[in-house]
């Protein structure tokens, strides 16, 4: 009764390689171009001078104060904003995850409003706000009837706040998680063995809670390094290495800003190595047990509740007021706020400016259109690398696909644009006389290397939820590896992996960091809009400009949420 | 000819051993059973049988055909999982027409197999559920459809029952025998439960730490295993230590136990000849133990005090104690016995298999 078994040669048999075979090609092709040349290209451009090989670049580079200078207030930036950010995520994570008051969800939502804040518009939130002549110090001078601003939102203290407000969700929302994932009878266990609450904190919790923190401290770190609209627009004094590459391309002078991209590059790098490290031996096998559940403990005591309440809204006021600053200074007429503590004038104008004047608007087409490419490439691009990956295969072979692939967001976005515009700005030995620099596609291309490794994340973590033995049943009932893909695989892990790409797709239309570096007239981003009105001193328009902003990254991140849910 | 067979399979993972030069044939229409305890390499075995591991060494032969390195898909064998892994975007229909389709069939001829295929698992009907609506009991039954809906040249399973719940999986276990055996077809099943592998197949291999112990019918690996293990898997067992006493040449032998120190005698087959002044072992199931009041005409009668007396429903269990010697009787009624009671045990010759101490 049955088939034979053996209708094994099939004419399909050749089908199933060739697919793989391309995607290979396709993947290794991309990585040649967007990876490895241009890295390679800048690493070989720092040791040259006038054509011969030569360490003279870093001589040059490091006796100048102003790198060393750089250098060190990168780390120190960095370094201190980790302490910062753990000091307010942390104990937040624990008060949201373990406590249960009056709207708590409510502020626990809040908490990680940051996180979708594209940088420049959260900077320039935080101007309007708490600069000299933000709100804040307006409302402060004319209580107290100074004669000039309280104070100056530069330098130090300027930056770590603005470090803080926008990092610490990494803290909050990883700790958070990881706190979830604790067995609640594990603490039951240490107290019910004698150890007091803060001995259960600190010998069970926070021993268990260590990666989730090595990871909210490794996002952080880079996070931190790759810091550039903040720097740029109240760092006063502190000079960062960020800066100084753009500084030092504006001067023209490439292979300053050449050596000191290799600098900042593997000092980010060599962070990543350090923290992937020291992770690996704090892993903690989760054993196996019958899931006990974890309630939060209702803050019954009256003093404490309240506390509790107050904190939260005064928390969730702190998080809430920069943004709402920003909505209320895209509708004051220009011009119209000197001295007032609050604008005085209110209109519509920014809005019809910047949606009539075609100049002004095309900003959104550029940037939706341009995200919308590299969004939708990275999209194929890692179903090609989670099909290689899926393959049984060279284990080495397949890590240092994943390592190459997660080189380019390790790598701060300013090497990033800076090592595809050295490498394509001239005519190259891959792409000919053809020259990237300059054109429409740079942007694109460069969105695309700076956020594809997070779309090859969402989908490969969509890959590992799924049941291999799907695959094995598939394969069990005669589907072929291509069948087994289109039809298993793909169906099942298409939601995370839209989810994943919305979510590169709404940080590239925020981007700034390397549109500065090479956008050009053609496809002039939001963001470079955002900075020149600013630096015109058209503030609503450039807080108009942010609201749409937001606006958009709003309604695609509850589309993603929504996704999400529907895949729980 | 057999249908199927494994010769000198070997698999390691890393550097651990999980299968140890594995043998085994299975013929044209048998319901093939592969038993042992978890981690003893049942499952990586079945699964080089599907084509989903690679063998390190050795060769898998199908109706006379080397299939050792060809892909699952290849092989026509249908599986079902011990998960079920039925597919949750798919509905009954599209999960149980997924062979089907890979084998690019006519839509007339996969709505014609699919209605067969959920008739013989009585789920008629229920072609446009979803997967997640079904209970454990009716998933299993979609896997079992999706499994033989490609006519499969074999049919393998991986502890498919362990997931139901006690009642259910004896009701399903002596329907999959009925379905397997109408359909004509051949299957190798792995679990690890000795009542399942014994109600359910022709014959069976104990498999312990990756090697195959000992291959035959239910009732001959239950009343004369070949190994002390095998003895120890499948089942309660006295194991008696002892040495034998009598000359070699004597068919019947007598044995002195080492606890005790009560003789022994059994009939000893040219086979299993054990040295003298060698400690073997004497196996009795419980069941067999004999408990008197007397000890008339019994053959190994030895004087015993009743220590326990555990009630387990239908029978109970009695732990008796000879002279030093523990050994565990199993009676219908306990009702005469009181604990300290002095007894006379019965081990009947023909029940007693002797085995070599490991």
């Amino acid at each position: 009764m049955s088939e034979s078994p053996l209708d094994s040669l099939s004419p399909r048999r050749r089908v199933s390689v060739s697919p793989r075979l391309f995607l290979l090609f396709v993947v290794a092709l991309v990585l040649l171009y967007g990876v490895i040349y241009p890295n390679i290209h800048v690493v070989v451009a720092s040791f040259q001078q006038n054509g011969t090989w030569s360490v003279a670049n870093y001589i040059q580079a490091l006796s100048q104060p102003i790198v060393l200078e750089s250098i060190l207030a990168s780390v120190g930036v960095s370094v201190l904003t980790v302490l910062l950010c753990a000091a307010v995520g942390i104990p937040l994570a624990f008060l949201f995850e373990r406590y249960s008051f009056p709207a708590r969800r409510v502020f626990a939502g809040l908490a990680a409003l940051p996180l979708v804040l594209p940088p420049l518009v959260g900077t320039v939130a935080f101007i309007f706000l708490c600069g000299e002549s933000g709100i804040l110090a307006r409302f402060v001078q004319s209580v107290f009837h100074l004669d000039h601003s309280p104070w100056s939102l530069r330098g130090w203290p300027a930056l770590l706040l603005f470090h803080t407000y926008t990092m610490y969700p990494f803290f909050y929302v990883l700790t958070g998680a990881g706190l979830t994932r604790i067995d609640a009878s594990l603490a039951e266990a240490g107290r019910s063995l004698g150890a007091s609450r803060t001995r259960v904190v600190t010998r069970i919790l926070l021993p268990q809670l260590t990666p989730s923190l090595i990871a909210a401290a490794l996002l952080t770190f880079m996070t931190s390094m790759a810091s550039f609209s903040a720097p740029l627009l109240f760092g006063g004094g502190v000079r960062v290495l960020t800066l100084e590459i753009y500084t030092a391309r504006q001067r023209g002078d490439a292979s300053l800003a050449i050596t000191e991209t290799v600098i900042l590059a593997a000092i980010s790098l060599s962070a990543l190595f350090f923290f992937q490290r020291y992770e690996g031996t704090r892993r903690f096998a989760a054993a196996a047990m019958k899931g006990s559940t974890k309630k939060r403990q209702p803050m019954a005591h009256g003093g404490v509740r309240s506390l509790a309440i107050v904190c939260g809204i005064l928390f969730s006021l702190l998080l809430v007021l920069p943004v709402a600053t920003l909505l209320l200074v895209s509708f004051a007429r220009e011009g119209n706020w000197t001295t007032q503590t609050l604008p005085s004038a209110y209109t519509f104008a920014n809005y019809v400016r910047i949606f009539s004047d075609s100049r002004a608007s095309e900003v959104f087409l550029n940037s939706l259109s341009m995200s919308a490419i590299a969004a939708g490439a990275a999209l194929l691009w890692s179903f090609s690398v989670a099909a290689l990956l899926a393959r049984k295969g060279s284990r080495k072979l397949k890590r240092l696909l994943s390592w190459l692939i997660l080189v380019p967001w390790a790598l701060p976005g300013t090497v990033v644009a800076v090592a595809i515009a050295e490498s394509y700005g001239q005519p190259s030995l891959l792409l000919g006389s053809f020259i990237l620099v300059g054109t429409f596609w740079i942007l694109p291309v460069v969105y695309f290397l700076r956020f594809m490794p997070l779309v090859v994340r969402a989908v490969q973590a969509s890959m590992e939820q799924l049941d291999a033995t799907l695959e094995e049943a598939a394969a069990s009932l005669g589907a072929s590896w291509w069948q087994r893909f289109r039809r298993v695989t793909l169906p099942l892990v298409w939601p995370g992996a839209i989810a994943g790409t919305l979510l590169a797709f709404v940080i590239a239309l925020g981007e700034y960091v390397a549109s500065v570096l090479v956008f050009v007239p053609t496809n002039r981003p939001v963001s470079i809009a955002i900075a020149s009105e600013l630096r015109d001193f058209n503030l609503g328009t450039a807080a108009a400009y942010g609201v749409v902003l937001m606006l958009m990254i709003g309604v695609i991140m509850t589309i993603a949420a929504r996704l999400e849910r529907a895949r729980a | 000819m057999p249908l199927l067979s494994l010769k000198n399979l070997s698999k390691r993972f890393d550097k651990t051993p999980a299968v140890t030069e594995v043998s085994l044939d299975v013929e044209r229409g048998e319901f093939f059973g592969l038993l042992g305890p978890s981690g003893c390499g049942k499952t990586t075995t079945l699964r080089m049988i599907a084509g989903l591991e690679q063998p390190d060494s050795g060769a898998i032969s199908f109706e006379d055909t080397t299939i050792t390195n060809l892909p699952a898909e290849k092989r026509g064998f249908g599986m079902v999982f011990q998960n079920y892994a039925l597919f949750p975007h798919l509905n009954v229909l599209e999960n149980v027409a997924f062979g089907l389709r890979a084998r690019h069939k006519s839509q007339a001829e996969i709505m014609e197999r699919v209605k067969s295929a959920l008739e013989l698992v009585q789920l008629p009907g229920y072609e446009k559920r979803k997967v997640d609506e079904l209970s454990g009991g009716q998933q299993q039954r979609v896997a079992i459809a999706r499994a033989i809906a490609i006519e499969p040249a074999l049919l393998l399973f991986d502890e498919p029952l362990s997931n139901l719940d006690v009642t259910l999986r004896e009701e399903t276990r002596g329907e999959l025998r009925e379905l397997v055996k109408r359909l004509g077809l051949t299957a190798v099943y792995v679990t690890h439960d000795q009542e399942e592998a014994f109600a359910l197949c022709d014959r069976i291999s104990v498999m312990v730490g990756g090697r195959i112990l000992q291959t035959g019918r239910p009732r001959d690996l239950y009343e004369h295993p070949a190994q002390l293990s095998v003895g120890k898997f499948l089942g309660r067992n006295n194991l008696i230590r002892a040495m034998r006493l009598s000359s070699s040449k004597s068919e019947v032998g007598e044995f002195k136990t080492l606890e005790g120190g009560h003789t022994i005698r059994i009939p000893v087959t040219e086979k299993s000849l054990v040295p003298l002044n060698q400690p073997c072992i004497l196996a009795i199931r419980p069941e067999h133990v004999l408990v008197t009041n007397s000890n008339a005409g019994l053959e190994n009668a030895l004087p015993a005090t009743v220590r326990e007396i555990n009630f387990a429903g239908a029978t109970s269990s009695i732990k008796l104690d000879a002279n030093g010697l523990i050994l565990e009787a199993l009676a219908l009624e306990a009702d005469g016995l009181s604990v300290g009671d002095a007894v006379t045990l019965a081990l009947p010759a023909e029940r007693i298999a002797l085995l070599k101490d490991e």
